[in-house]
């Protein structure tokens, strides 16, 4: 099967003041079709940035050096206007904020037509019909009356399945979603991570779903990779990098998620806090945090070694990690 | 409880200097329209019987040293300046704004091209900068809201670039982009929206300096030109009888006074009720 995505070697970095920052860092990952994978990582681990490298969807001082295939076509090398036809078209993204993510000062009907007239041929009439239907789709009722309501008459979680609904209206192959969930509360989140899995079903769309919460990549996410540092340091099949996670950062990740149901256990918590983008430590960015690290990795950087076939770990202590056993056990 | 609340009179809704801006310039507004429906005599009409006339029944605001009634030349220049707050304000309105928007969103080199700009109009005084201009075009109205135009756009440039610059950062830009929509449409369709509520307000507040800065050309014989009646103009033509006849420049004075303190009034009600709705 052919990936629907093909991401290599993409590497951002921004122009500052004191110079070069490089926010991503030659990560490489694939996403086949209609499968869903998570990125996880902790705050700045450049998760957000590396979605929004893949649509070039950043400042002017950012340079994105790399590969991004879409259909036979490098995103990273294509000009403005081939790109704004794919963006919201082929591609279509969700953000992490419903509540500043539509504009306050249109209806939102007119949010999802314009997206339609952008990307679609449809006549006026067509594209009324496919608004009603688009917000049948994404489960909210009484289309007629909702869509000639302003984004401040939605709750946080209705506000996301409009956004949802705008993102979706030209039938996207490839939805990227920046924390979609982590601003609404938990009961919604829940829902609209349902709402996003079934529409995955009906439209067999590919997602890739950025977040920090591992409860959430458990339970939508088909493929995750971790980032740390701007690097991707495991990738895998979900269970089995939950099953056998092969590098530290993962296990400590892990180790950190509090879980109902089993016995009470101390909570593992990774001692110490990412390393500033400008100031990345050498070697295993990781290791002055790691209890596995040794010289070898404050010398050089791990690569990508696979583990399995679907399951692949840039750690140098990958065997005494998983000796370690998973925190969360076998799922 | 909900019931009550909507049916909260609307007019405690509005904040008092929006209400009372409102009723002085609708009031003025009816007056430059229908000026001869209120007007008692013809505006430029000489009446030798009457000259330098106090204020008495016949004559409520006096005459002037041509007989001609001030209540009729203050009303019919009702009509001149409220046309001055409009031509002298919607030119800079539209092209600061425009500029402004583009300018802010674009950042980067053009907008510290356009800071210079900025900085370069405002070191000169306003009313100096406009009356050179005026001088080099020769008076008149027409040339007074071409200098205007000149001058007045960089005080709107500068406001809707700020904040500009504060809406494109926000998520929906992001996500105007992440749709595939052309920079002109997120612009002018998502951002501008947003972001011109300030630009109104200093609107309403330009009107009244606009017609401030209408009589004053006026007085200077720069502006409207007699015989029309504009407040500047009499109260120019009464300057030589301020001892003897005082009404002649005083009640233009007065209309002056009302009208700028009218907007002034709604630009201060508008940025009252924006405030509290954020």
């Amino acid at each position: 099967m052919t990936p629907a995505l093909e991401v290599s070697h993409l590497t951002t970095q921004f122009t500052s003041g004191s110079g070069k920052v490089t926010a991503v860092d030659d990560v490489s990952f694939a996403v086949m079709p209609g499968q869903v994978l998570g990125l996880v990582g902790e705050s700045g681990s450049g998760k957000s940035v590396t979605l929004r490298s893949l649509l070039r969807l950043l400042p002017r001082t950012a340079q994105i050096e790399g590969r991004v295939i879409w259909q036979g076509q490098d995103l990273i090398g294509m000009s403005e206007k081939q790109l704004r036809s794919v963006r919201g078209g082929d591609i279509s993204m969700i953000f992490q904020e419903p509540m500043t993510a539509l504009n306050p000062v249109l209806p939102v009907w007119l949010q999802i037509d314009e997206n339609l007239r952008t990307h679609t041929s449809l006549s006026a009439s067509e594209r009324v019909a496919r608004a009603r239907e688009l917000m049948d789709l994404v489960g909210i009722s009484d289309a007629p009356r909702r869509l000639l309501q302003y984004p401040h008459q939605f709750s946080g979680g209705m506000r996301q399945r409009v956004m949802i609904a705008i993102a979706l209206a030209s039938n996207p192959k490839l939805l990227l979603a920046d924390e979609p969930t982590t601003a609404l509360d938990v009961t919604i989140q829940d829902q609209i991570l349902k709402l996003i899995l079934s529409l995955r079903d009906k439209l067999a769309m590919s997602v890739v779903l950025v977040t920090h919460d591992l409860g959430v990549v458990a339970t939508t996410c088909d493929h995750m990779a971790v980032m740390y540092a701007g690097r991707i340091v495991e990738t895998g099949a979900v269970s089995s990098v939950f099953a056998q996670p092969s590098h530290a950062y993962t296990r400590g990740l892990l180790g950190s998620v509090p879980r109902a149901g089993t016995q009470r256990s101390q909570l593992l918590s990774i001692e110490g806090t990412p390393p500033s983008l400008s100031a990345i430590p050498k070697g295993c960015s990781f290791h002055p945090r790691c209890e596995f690290a040794t010289d070898i990795c404050r010398r050089s950087t791990p690569a990508m070694l696979p583990q399995s076939a679907t399951h692949a770990a840039a750690c140098f202590h990958s065997d005494r990690v998983i000796a370690a056993g998973s925190p969360v056990g076998a799922q | 409880m909900t019931v009550a609340l909507t049916r909260r009179p609307v007019l405690r809704l509005i904040p008092r200097p929006l209400l009372f801006g409102g009723i002085l310039i609708g009031l003025s507004l009816v007056l430059a329209v229908f000026p001869a429906v209120f007007a008692p005599y013809d505006p430029i009409a000489f009446d030798y019987n009457a000259l330098l006339a106090p204020p008495s029944r016949a004559h409520l605001m006096g005459t002037d040293n041509f007989g001609r009634d001030v209540l009729s030349r203050v009303i019919h220049a009702f009509t001149i300046d409220m046309q001055i707050a409009f031509f002298g304000t919607v030119f800079p309105f539209v092209i600061g704004t425009l500029v402004g928007a583009l300018v802010g969103y674009a950042g980067g080199t053009a907008d510290a091209v356009f800071g210079r700009v900025v900085d370069a109009v405002i070191t000169f005084p306003f009313l100096v900068l406009v009356i050179a201009i005026v001088s080099v075009l020769g008076p008149g109205l027409v040339n007074m809201y071409i200098a205007l135009g000149v001058v007045g756009w960089v005080f709107y440039a500068r406001i809707i670039a700020s904040e500009i610059k504060i809406q494109k950062r926000l998520d929906y830009a992001d996500a105007g982009r992440a749709m595939g929509y052309t920079p002109m449409r997120i612009i002018f369709r998502h951002l501008l929206p947003n972001a011109i509520t300030p630009g109104i307000v200093y609107l309403m507040t330009d009107m009244a300096l606009a017609i401030l800065l209408g009589s004053s050309l006026g007085y200077l014989g720069l502006g409207a030109q007699p015989p029309t009646a504009e407040w500047g103009v009499q109260i120019a033509e009464g300057k030589n009888f301020m001892s003897t006849a005082w009404w002649i420049s005083v009640f233009p004075g007065i209309a002056i006074v009302l009208t700028g303190l009218g907007f002034s009034l709604i630009g201060d009600g508008m940025a009252e009720l924006l405030r509290t709705r954020k």
